[in-house]
């Protein structure tokens, strides 16, 4: 490898296009089968940024690791070995539901509940940076915050991500608030549908939201090995995540922006042969 | 007098702060009823605990869960209230330390499921909306979840008022504080007639410009 390709890509010189090959060939049509095909996830290192994870959940099976982030008195972040599962159940929801559609994939719990109210945003900013810091390929993002003060270093978070190769799913507002990350470009941003088939997913030619997904009556994974029917964005949110994983699994050298284009040509409402 | 003026704001605050909570538990009370459910409750954030306290109660348990307190980031009501995330759950399977927990250690009425929407007023969380187990005939749809986002905007904005009223019923009776002084100082110059009153007032007035200007 001669240096220059270690040089970003702020310009292209001349004679140098054929630099920019791309590893995947593109079909002259992108369908499911070609973006997933039988894929179950298999190498895809998934973060859910959430409540923790109950260990040994039957919907969930073995995890790669479980951290919590504390936040210090001076709004230090400390990011530790997490023993406590899951402070609330949501978390092993999300994980749940991301398992059940790429059962494969390896799955991590970034915790970032637990310490109180008052430095939730701090624990939630610090959470996302380090989980980008770790090269995750895709973070589940089920909550948001509506605190001004957060957005401009969620913003950056959020395109560090996008720049590493780090895919964000974000769940949407359902209420007319201002929050975020959910509504930065640069993730992808999930809202709910009512039908009840997992891989059904919708674009939506109106943003902020970007995709609809199953989000009602969803049976998910609750605490103690048990279950719940529920409903909500934050549940919509894992299946996209899911649905990542499968195209990641296929497709490993995809970037953010070229999934989000799998995603659009792959929907239910776009790619209406399939 | 001083005491007098004072008593008189403080009446003002108290009332509405009985009004308030008056708009919080008819809220509430509606919440249950529209979704025909067994219980609905109003929490408040309490930021000088960074807590959240039961501030309104419709169905069972009622009286048992007013006054009552939880952690702010745990628990169904903690995650909603952090994440800004509303949800639904039922059929919640066997387990006592599910976030109807808070419930039940203090009522004995263990909910089988719950729908709990955030109260955001501007940027500020100040609680959670939770209506406890409806019928479980129907399906629940996307429809029902904007009707309780509705609730809960009006209900963020009766905590909102609720919250003001308190600040300012606490800094009234804070003698010492210096917004105390204020009040006091109105007492006097109210007390005073004729030229001295009139001084007083110019006083005031110049004071008042000064400051805004």
């Amino acid at each position: 490898m001669s240096s220059a390709e270690h040089l970003p890509a702020w310009s292209l010189p001349a004679g140098s296009a054929e630099s920019l090959e791309l590893p995947t060939e593109w079909p002259g049509r992108v369908t499911r089968e070609w973006a997933w095909g039988d894929s179950t996830g298999k190498g895809v290192k998934v973060c859910i940024l959430d409540s923790g994870i109950e260990l040994g959940h039957p919907m969930v099976g073995e995890i790669d690791g479980a951290v919590a982030v504390e936040v210090g008195p001076g709004d230090e972040i400390r990011v530790v070995e997490d023993a406590e599962g899951d402070l609330c159940g949501h978390g092993t929801a999300c994980a749940g539901i991301v398992r059940s559609i790429a059962p494969d994939c390896s799955i991590f719990s970034v915790r970032v509940l637990g310490a109180g109210f008052t430095g939730s945003g701090t624990a939630l900013l610090g959470g996302l940076r380090w989980a980008v810091e770790q090269g995750f390929h895709v973070i589940n993002m089920s909550l948001s915050t509506t605190k001004s003060q957060f957005a401009g270093m969620l913003h950056e978070a959020a395109d560090a991500a996008y720049f590493r190769r780090t895919v964000l799913v974000a769940s949407a507002h359902n209420m007319p608030v201002e929050s975020y990350p959910w509504r930065f470009s640069s993730v992808i941003s999930v809202g709910s549908h009512e039908e009840p088939d997992p891989l059904t997913y919708y674009y939506n030619p109106k943003p902020p939201v970007e995709f609809f997904a199953r989000g009602v009556d969803v049976e998910v994974a609750w605490l103690a090995g048990g279950s719940a029917r529920s409903t909500g964005n934050s549940f919509a949110t894992p299946h996209m995540t899911g649905i990542c994983a499968l195209v990641l699994g296929m497709h490993p050298e995809l970037t953010p922006f070229q999934l989000k284009s799998t995603l659009y040509l792959t929907a239910s409402n776009v790619d209406t042969d399939d | 007098m001083t005491s007098d003026l004072r008593a008189a704001v403080a009446a003002g605050v108290m009332a509405s702060e009985n009004a308030h909570r008056a708009l919080l538990q008819s809220t509430v009370e509606v919440a249950r009823g529209i979704f025909s459910a067994q219980a609905a409750t109003i929490f408040l954030y309490d930021d000088e605990t960074d807590e959240l306290v039961f501030e309104a109660v419709s169905g069972l348990g009622a009286q048992a869960l007013l006054g009552n307190r939880i952690p702010s980031s745990t628990g169904i009501a903690g995650w909603v209230l952090v994440t800004r995330q509303p949800l639904v759950l039922e059929d919640v399977s066997h387990d006592p330390r599910w976030g109807g927990q808070e419930i039940a250690e203090r009522t004995g009425y263990t909910p089988k499921g719950l729908m709990a929407v955030p109260l955001i007023n501007e940027e500020d969380s100040v609680g959670v909306l939770q209506v406890l187990d409806r019928p479980q005939e129907s399906r629940f749809s996307l429809a029902e979840m904007e009707l309780l986002g509705l609730f809960a905007n009006q209900a963020a904005i009766a905590l909102d008022l609720l919250r003001k009223a308190r600040r300012a019923k606490a800094v009234l009776e804070d003698s010492d504080a210096q917004m105390g002084a204020l009040a006091r100082l109105a007492g006097e110059v109210e007390r005073l007639e004729g030229s001295k009153r009139q001084a007083g007032l110019d006083l005031i007035r110049s004071l008042e410009a000064l400051l805004t200007r």
